[in-house]
Order: C-alpha cells, then sequence, then structure tokens
C-alpha cells in the first residue's frame, strides 16, 4: 500500500517529467474552475505548453456534495507541445467524496490522489453514493494509487485562524491551499497568482491577503509535511519566442472580430442573445468599446440576427455569436441575409444537442444545420476553429470571407475550444491579412443607373450602403432581378439567382490555401481526416502510430464549406479515410457524397472530447484488419 | 393643429413628393386605404426636406410592408415580424440616417410583438407606421390580433373568441416616448402626425386605421363615413377640451379616473369642465388608451384620434454613443494592447 503518513518519508527527491495532466474536481462552490486557471496561468508564465478544459454542470448551484454538483477542471502541462488536456490524468484533486468517485476512473493506474480529507465525512460519502460505513480514503481500496491525504479544511481555518475572518468565508480559501500546495510539488512560483488575486480583489484587501496566506500555507505544506515520493520539475516547453499570453476559445473569437473590423476600417457591430457557452464573446465584446464595438443585447437570437441585417446594410461588420438552439432560431434571418447578400459572421459555439441537449458539453453536431439548415437553396461558407487560439484566426478569417463574398458565414467552434485555454502567441497587429472594404460610389444625374446586384470578379454585388447620394435601392427578401434587384418573380431569374448565390461561395474555393497534411505521408494506406476541435487528439493519435509504423497520415480541415480544391485528389491517395467526429456522423457524409469514397466513420457523442487513445485504437484496428 | 406643425418653421426642401417615389408600380389592391398612407409619406419628406440617401424605410412582411420598394430611399422589405429588428440593427450602427419603419397589425402585433415591444422601450430615434386593417389581407382573410371579437373570417368561421390587441395601450404599457392614432381617410392628419413623429426624437408609433377593401370592407366606416363620423370619433388637439359630434355638442369628462360622455346642451357642464388635453400626461394617455369598445357600445365614447402621448427620453443610440466616447477617452484602441491583456510573458 503506497498511502503516506506524515512521517514515513524522510527525504523528498527531485524528479523530473516531460508533461503532467491534472484534474482539479471539487463541489461546483469548490473554486474549481479558478484553481485551475491559476495553476494554468503560472505554468503559461513559467514557460510550459498546456492545454485546458474545464468541464462543469449545467445547474448554477447542483445540490451540494452530490455528483451532479462536481465541477472539474483538466489540464496538461509539459516541456513538449501540448495538444489535448490529457486523456487519463496523472493526478486527481478530490475536494470531496463526490469528485473522487465520479472521476477515479480517468485517473491513471499508479496516479495521484490529494484528497480533502475534511469533505470525506459521513454526510459527503452518503451523497456521493458510497454504502453504509465505506471510506475508500481508509479501506485500502485505493491501494494502486498514490494516495495523499490532507485535511484542507482544518489547515485553512488553522492559517486564517487569526483573521477575524467569518469561518464561511475562511472555508471559501481551501482551494487555495490546494493550489499553494500543488505549487510545491510541481516546483512553481506562486507569485502569479498572488499577483492576480491582489488584482482581483483590488476592492478587498482582506480577501486577497487571506488567499495569499494560505497559498503560502499550501506551499509551505508541501515543504514540510513530507508526504510526497519527490517534487518534480517540468522545464520550459521549447516555444516560438515572442510574448504569450493564456487565452481561451471566447476570448480569441471575440478578440479576432475587432481586430478583422479594426483592420477593415469598419465599426463591429455585435447583435447577441446570451447563451451558454457563447456568451463570452459578447461579454468580451461589450467591454470593447474603446475600439468603437457596438454590442446590442436583442430580445432574441431572431432580433440578433436582424439587427446583423440592418447593421450589416448600414456599414458595419455585423456579427453575431450563438450555440445550437440559437442557430436554428437564425435559420430565417439568416436566409434573409443570403438572399440580400450582405456579410455577416456568426460564430456558432456547438454544444451537445438537439434541444436544449447538453448545454455546457461540446459536440461537433452543428456541421449539417451549418451546410443546410436554411429553407430554399442557401449556401454560406462554413469553416470551423481547430483550438481556443485558432478562434482568433478563424473569427478573423469569418469576416475576410464574409466581406470579400457578401455572404454570412458561419464560423463553428464548440464548448470545449470556447472555454479551453492554451498560451497564445500575441500576433503584431501590422502583420495581419489586409481586409479591403470598398462601398459603392455615389453618382450624378445623369451617371449610368446603379444596379446593386451587379458582380465583381468574386461574384460579390457591391456594398452600397445608406448615406450614399444616387445610388438609393430597395432589397428584400423576394427574388432579385439580375442586376437591377428589383422584384422578380420571372421563373428563369430565380433558376439563374440560384446559380449565382451557389457559384459565388463555390468559386471561394479558388481563392483559398490548399488543403495540407499536417503529419504522416502524402499517400499511404490511411488517412485521419478531421476538423474542428478534434484537432488535439487526432495529432497525437496519429503521431504515436507513427512511432509505432503505422502508415497513417493526418489532414484537419478549416474550410467546410467550399472544400479545399485539392482535397478530392489527397483523399484518393489513400487506401482508406476515416473521419473521427463528436457527432453521430457529418463531415463523413458530406465526403462520402462530394467525393464518392468509403470513408469511415468514427464517433463519440458523450458531451466529452475524444482521447487519444480512443482514435488511435481505430486507427491499428483498421490497420490490422488490412493487414 | 399645434404650433409644432406649422408648415412655416418646416424647412422647405427642394424635391416635390414626387421625387421621393420610386420606379416600381405599387401593387396594392385597388381602393387600399395604403395608397393614402404613401401619398403622405412622401409629400411629408418633401416637406421636410430629408435627403432620400439619408432616408431608409424597413418592414416587413405583409400588404403594408411593400411600401419600401415604392420609396426613393434606401430600404429593407425583411422577413415577418423583423423589421423593427433590422432597423434597430441600422440605426444603432448608423445614427445619422433617418430610419422609417412600415408594418402591419400581423407583422407588429402578432409574429413581431416582441420586437415591436422593445424597439419602443429601447427608444430608438426612428418612425413606426403601423397600418391596421385588422385582417391578415396578403394571406387572404384570416383574423388578425386586432379583428374583433365575434369577427368572421376564414379561420373563424364562427367567429373570433380573442380579445383585440390595442395598439396603443401596449405601446404606452412598453414605454414608448411617441404614441398616435389615425386613419387613412384622414390625410392631413396623417401629415400632421407624421411631421411630429419626425420631430419626435425618440421610438413614434403611428397607428394608421386602414381599410382592406377585399378582405375587412368597411372595417372603419363607423369612423369615416359622414353619418357616424362625428358621433364615434374625437380629435386630439393639445390643451384642447375632448370635444365631438355633430355640432360639437359633446365633451369627455372625467369623473375621477373614469371617462364619461356629457352632453354639453343638456347637461349642466361647460367647455370648461371636460377632459383638457395634455400628451405630456401618462396617466391621462393611459386612459385614452383604454377608450376602445366600439363607440356604438354601452357607453358611448368616441374613438380617439391624434397623439395620445409624447414624451423626451434619451434615446437608445444616443446614450450608447456616450459611453463609446466616455469609453475613448479614457482608453486608446490599441490592438496590440487588447492582444496583451492583463497578463503576458515572454519566451527568448
Amino acid at each position: 500500500m503506497s498511502e503516506k503518513s506524515e512521517v514515513s518519508t524522510p527525504t523528498v527527491e527531485n524528479l523530473s517529467k516531460e508533461s503532467v495532466s491534472i484534474l482539479f474536481a471539487g463541489d461546483s462552490g469548490d473554486g474549481m474552475q479558478l484553481t485551475g486557471n491559476q495553476f494554468a496561468a503560472t505554468s503559461a508564465e513559467f514557460g510550459h505548453d498546456l492545454n485546458t478544459f474545464p468541464n462543469f454542470p449545467s445547474e448554477i448551484r447542483a445540490p451540494v456534495g452530490t455528483i451532479a454538483g462536481v465541477s472539474g477542471f483538466q489540464m496538461q502541462f509539459g516541456s513538449t507541445s501540448i495538444y489535448t488536456p490529457g486523456d487519463l490524468f496523472d493526478v486527481l484533486v478530490a475536494m470531496n467524496a463526490a469528485a473522487l468517485k465520479s472521476k477515479l476512473h480517468i485517473l491513471k493506474r499508479g496516479g495521484m490522489i490529494i484528497a480533502n480529507a475534511d469533505s470525506f465525512d459521513e454526510k459527503n460519502l452518503r451523497l456521493a453514493g458510497y454504502p453504509e460505513g465505506v471510506n475508500p480514503l481508509e479501506d485500502g481500496s485505493l491501494s494502486n494509487y498514490e494516495l495523499i491525504k490532507v485535511d484542507v479544511i482544518r489547515l485553512t481555518r488553522a492559517a486564517l485562524a487569526d483573521s477575524g475572518m467569518p469561518q464561511k468565508t475562511i472555508d471559501r480559501s481551501k482551494n487555495m491551499f490546494v493550489l499553494g500546495l500543488l505549487y510545491w510539488l510541481y516546483n512553481l512560483p506562486i507569485e502569479t497568482t498572488i499577483r492576480e488575486l491582489k488584482v482581483k480583489f483590488k476592492n478587498k484587501a482582506g480577501v486577497a491577503e487571506a488567499n495569499e496566506k494560505v497559498i503560502k500555507a499550501g506551499y509551505y505544506y508541501g515543504e514540510t509535511c513530507q508526504m510526497f515520493n519527490g517534487r518534480y520539475t517540468i522545464k520550459p516547453a521549447k516555444m516560438k519566442t515572442g510574448v504569450y499570453r493564456h487565452i481561451t476559445g471566447n476570448a480569441a473569437s471575440a478578440m479576432g472580430l475587432t481586430a478583422a473590423a479594426t483592420k477593415a476600417g469598419l465599426q463591429l457591430f455585435l447583435g447577441s442573445y446570451p447563451i451558454t457557452p457563447a456568451s463570452e464573446i459578447l461579454q468580451e465584446l461589450a467591454k470593447q468599446k474603446h475600439f468603437g464595438v457596438k454590442t446590442f443585447q436583442a430580445e432574441d437570437e431572431i432580433g440578433a440576427v436582424c439587427s446583423c441585417v440592418g447593421a450589416a446594410y448600414g456599414g458595419a461588420l455585423a456579427a453575431t455569436n450563438t450555440s445550437g438552439p440559437g442557430l436554428s432560431l437564425k435559420s430565417e434571418g439568416l436566409g434573409l441575409a443570403v438572399i440580400l447578400e450582405i456579410p455577416m459572421v456568426i460564430i456558432n459555439v456547438q454544444r451537445g444537442g438537439p434541444s436544449t441537449g447538453l448545454p455546457t458539453k461540446p459536440e461537433q453536431s452543428d456541421l449539417f444545420i451549418s451546410m443546410f439548415g436554411r429553407h430554399g437553396d442557401a449556401p454560406v461558407p462554413v469553416i470551423a476553429a481547430r483550438s481556443a487560439t485558432d478562434c482568433f484566426d478563424t473569427a478573423y478569417e469569418s469576416a475576410r470571407i464574409a466581406i470579400e463574398t457578401m455572404s454570412p458565414v458561419i464560423c463553428l467552434t464548440d464548448g470545449y475550444l470556447a472555454l479551453s485555454s492554451e498560451p497564445w502567441l500575441i500576433p503584431n497587429p501590422d502583420n495581419l491579412a489586409e481586409i479591403k472594404v470598398e462601398f459603392a460610389k455615389p453618382r450624378k444625374p445623369g451617371d449610368e443607373p446603379f444596379m446593386p446586384y451587379q458582380r465583381d470578379e468574386n461574384l460579390a454585388r457591391p456594398w452600397s450602403i445608406p448615406g450614399t447620394a444616387g445610388i438609393q435601392h430597395r432589397i428584400g427578401g423576394l427574388e432579385k432581378d439580375n442586376l437591377t434587384g428589383n422584384v422578380s418573380h420571372d421563373p428563369a431569374n430565380h433558376e439563374l439567382m440560384t446559380k449565382l448565390r451557389a457559384e459565388k461561395v463555390e468559386k471561394l474555393a479558388e481563392r483559398l490555401p490548399l488543403q495540407t497534411i499536417d503529419n504522416g505521408p502524402e499517400k499511404g494506406k490511411l488517412l485521419v481526416l478531421g476538423w474542428g476541435s478534434t484537432y488535439g487528439a487526432i495529432k497525437l493519435a496519429v503521431a504515436e502510430a507513427l512511432a509505432e509504423g503505422y502508415d497513417v497520415a493526418h489532414a484537419h480541415l478549416r474550410y467546410l464549406n467550399p472544400f479545399p480544391r485539392n482535397l478530392g485528389e489527397i483523399l484518393h491517395n489513400y487506401e482508406q479515410v476515416l473521419i473521427p467526429e463528436n457527432n453521430y456522423g457529418q463531415l463523413v457524409h458530406l465526403i462520402r457524397d462530394k467525393y464518392l469514397l468509403p470513408a469511415k466513420q468514427l464517433n463519440k457523442v458523450q458531451g466529452l472530447p475524444f482521447k487519444a487513445a480512443e482514435i488511435k485504437e481505430k486507427i491499428v484496428e483498421l490497420l490490422k484488419a488490412e493487414a | 393643429m399645434t404650433e409644432a406643425l406649422k408648415s412655416n418653421e418646416i424647412e422647405q426642401g427642394k424635391l416635390k413628393a414626387s421625387d421621393y417615389a420610386s420606379d416600381q408600380e405599387p401593387r396594392w389592391c385597388p381602393g387600399c386605404g395604403d395608397y393614402s398612407v404613401l401619398k403622405q409619406i412622401h409629400t411629408v419628406l418633401a416637406e421636410l426636406g430629408h435627403k432620400r440617401e439619408d432616408t431608409a424605410f424597413i418592414s416587413g412582411i405583409g400588404c403594408s410592408s411593400r411600401l419600401p420598394y415604392y420609396m426613393d430611399t434606401y430600404g429593407i422589405h425583411g422577413i415577418h415580424g423583423r423589421a423593427t429588428a433590422i432597423a434597430e440593427g441600422l440605426k444603432i450602427a448608423r445614427p445619422d440616417i433617418n430610419v422609417w419603419i412600415a408594418t402591419g397589425d400581423g407583422d407588429a402585433l402578432a409574429i413581431g410583438l416582441n420586437h415591436f415591444l422593445q424597439l419602443l422601450r429601447r427608444n430608438l430615434n426612428v418612425n413606426v407606421i403601423l397600418l391596421n386593417n385588422e385582417i391578415y389581407g396578403l394571406t387572404k382573410g384570416q383574423f388578425s390580433p386586432t379583428s374583433r371579437v365575434g369577427q368572421k373570417t376564414v379561420t373563424t368561421p364562427m367567429g373570433t373568441i380573442e380579445y383585440p390587441v390595442n395598439a396603443m395601450a401596449i405601446s404606452l404599457g412598453a414605454g414608448a416616448t411617441f404614441v398616435a392614432r389615425t386613419i387613412d381617410r384622414s390625410p392631413a392628419q396623417i401629415r400632421d402626425i407624421m411631421l411630429r413623429a419626425d420631430r419626435h426624437r425618440g421610438a413614434s408609433l403611428i397607428e394608421v386605421y386602414q381599410n382592406c377593401p377585399i378582405f375587412n370592407d368597411g372595417a372603419f366606416s363607423i369612423f369615416t363615413e359622414k353619418s357616424t363620423k362625428t358621433d364615434s370619433t374625437v380629435i386630439l388637439e393639445q390643451d384642447k377640451p375632448l370635444i365631438f359630434g355633430e355640432n360639437n355638442n359633446k365633451g369627455v369628462k372625467l369623473d375621477g379616473t373614469k371617462p364619461i360622455v356629457v352632453d354639453l346642451e343638456n347637461d349642466n357642464v361647460s367647455a370648461n369642465d371636460l377632459w383638457i388635453h395634455d400628451e405630456t400626461d401618462y396617466v391621462k394617455a393611459s386612459i385614452l388608451a383604454r377608450l376602445f369598445e366600439m363607440p356604438s357600445g354601452e357607453m358611448n365614447l368616441p374613438r380617439p384620434f391624434g397623439i395620445f402621448y409624447a414624451e423626451d427620453r434619451f434615446t437608445y443610440e444616443d446614450a450608447l454613443d456616450a459611453q463609446i466616447k466616455e469609453a475613448q477617452a479614457k482608453q486608446k484602441a490599441d490592438l496590440y494592447e487588447l492582444f496583451k491583456g492583463a497578463t503576458t510573458w515572454e519566451i527568448k
């Protein structure tokens, strides 16, 4: 049995590791998200590469102590490139019995459990669903793990005994004790957190001070208690030189929009309605008024998209952010934007569906609605982000494409990307791609009449905005006569306009970058084709399979409509194509339909990202079956 | 007539009314009340001298919502119920544009009611012309939210069992800052109210009773026919008593908060005892809005036409622009600073 008591280990060894994955788990009110975020900020500042994934229940406050109320924050950090928060964890921080019970199955065999022993009392054990009289910390059932029992509440109270604070407030700092302990364990400085807490509680000096005291108590406890076999140092990762920050996907999406509007010289208008997990984009942009950003919190999703139609018509870069149910409600408004041919960016943060589904969990199941979810033939460009930092690039790119094609563009992220975070090499604004905007020019009497639907070489019509003399025109949801834009019910004209709207999107492929192979041979037995947030898991799985000698490659799609023009050629270079998706099979249908090849599918629809091991297993299975 | 409406105060534009008409032939049914409203809009825009390029008409779906096509201004014929939401986006992005909304009883009070109320509450500086014909015309004669109890339509063969929406009351309830009612057969009043609405800084709601000669002909004839008009309507004029009836022989008096009709010839009352209209009085406006039962009903109360209520309140776009200016005064818009956020580190 590897359980440690406070006196059994006289010396602490200094060990090193390449990467560590930790799962912070506790009750929703235990502050696990704050703890995880602080640890991530410190690790990032130290120079680790890392990836985080908050995983919390949809109830704001589920019953305390129950499994339903367990909130988790997963992260992996290391001295090598980190693409996922980790499949199985090296360390489980269990702040109560329910956290241990619900998360133990994803802890590596031999992994470490840091348990808040104070919250394994009779009541908590019962709430967690352990049988009467059973305490896993005491019955030897955890003998396959390195169990560290810490009386976190007792020690926190002791640290703040003379603070004069009420006990309830004192107990709220218990997460800081664990944080301090982990900083000691992984040889990380406590200063980042102390500095950030000072900012966070700048109007509550007492709170910042108390938290600092508790963090230090946790840190010193690690040093003196001698409960650990060793203390680990994880070297900084070899990353590109430059200035970095820590960023979540939602914050990156918001900044991508502001950057695009600023570069284009346009006003940014965000018409939005709060919805999980997309609301943070609205919240972020509401803080950016100094950029002239106008955020409009509409009465509903329909009002949000329709306000974008009006703002775009007025010459603003109009954007809206939403998640599944909201995208459903926006369908009609998007159809209007398609026929009006005005630019708009729709950032859809995918979550488990249908209906309210799993509102706090990620899924990739809105690809079909993005492609086809409007009545009539109403194609729009669709692009998808692959990582938290990539959300910046895809939001920016969506805006660029929307303006260039005079079309709404759907930018897909998901609940995993939106909330997960990673270090971001801050781009130089001067190096961002140019976004050219040319509004239609005023005309004088006697000039050629203005044609609102005369198209340029990209088949885009002119962006002709109110306030421009001599080009007044009316546009609407009724089918328009080609060129003049007047209402037309002419059968041949409707067919022509339908064709032009489709061609405009298809033609975009000529200007988009070619698809590349991310890893592996250019031709071979198996290509794993992914899109969106499965990037990290596929990347790892393919890298491992390649290392073991399997003939496999990885390509990851950013452009889903239109597909890159060389995609067909790439797909036919492999004997088999495997498409892993966090849905019941969507991209695989598009690929089979367009390229007429029997792509295989691997689907996970559990509201959880793929584990690399799950994908690797499928790779091995396909290649072994063939052999 | 209120002083604000004296035409010599209004800057005369160089353009004629006909200059505001587009090259598209209006396609409403012969005898439709919408023609009269369209003509007044052309007249009023010319009178106000608004530049065509600085004006936009936004509409939803329905007969009324075809209106933007007939204006030589900018315009969007949107989707059902959402004209107000589209207009909000345009006005917020472009406060410099003079935005008008053309909508109907189905568009604004059924499918689009939420957006309609929110727009009035937010008080964007736009003008809403609500063409109310108490029927769905474009879809051929189904009852609308303003149809009267018992009205037989294709979807209510035994008569509607829904109590109608009172556009005045619901708008006042939403916190609208300018609420008025007029009727297609009173072009002069339409003009006066539109001129006032244009000057009003905030959301102006103008309900226009509009006859649908095909599916609901004569719905408002009690308010327009010579024989019934004078006894069933009262024209609201600021600081003037509520007097109506043939020979101006009737008045409306407030008995506490209860409006009652008095006979100026026979009852022992003078014009001084009557309700004096004050469009700045919200409580009185709310009571006026309740004069909604048919004038032929038990109380014999006339239907009011004119400006019920007008209030000066900050507009949404002004308040937003003020916040933006304040934020810009405090912080420079520097993309790199934005990207950096609070905490950065450097890898060398």
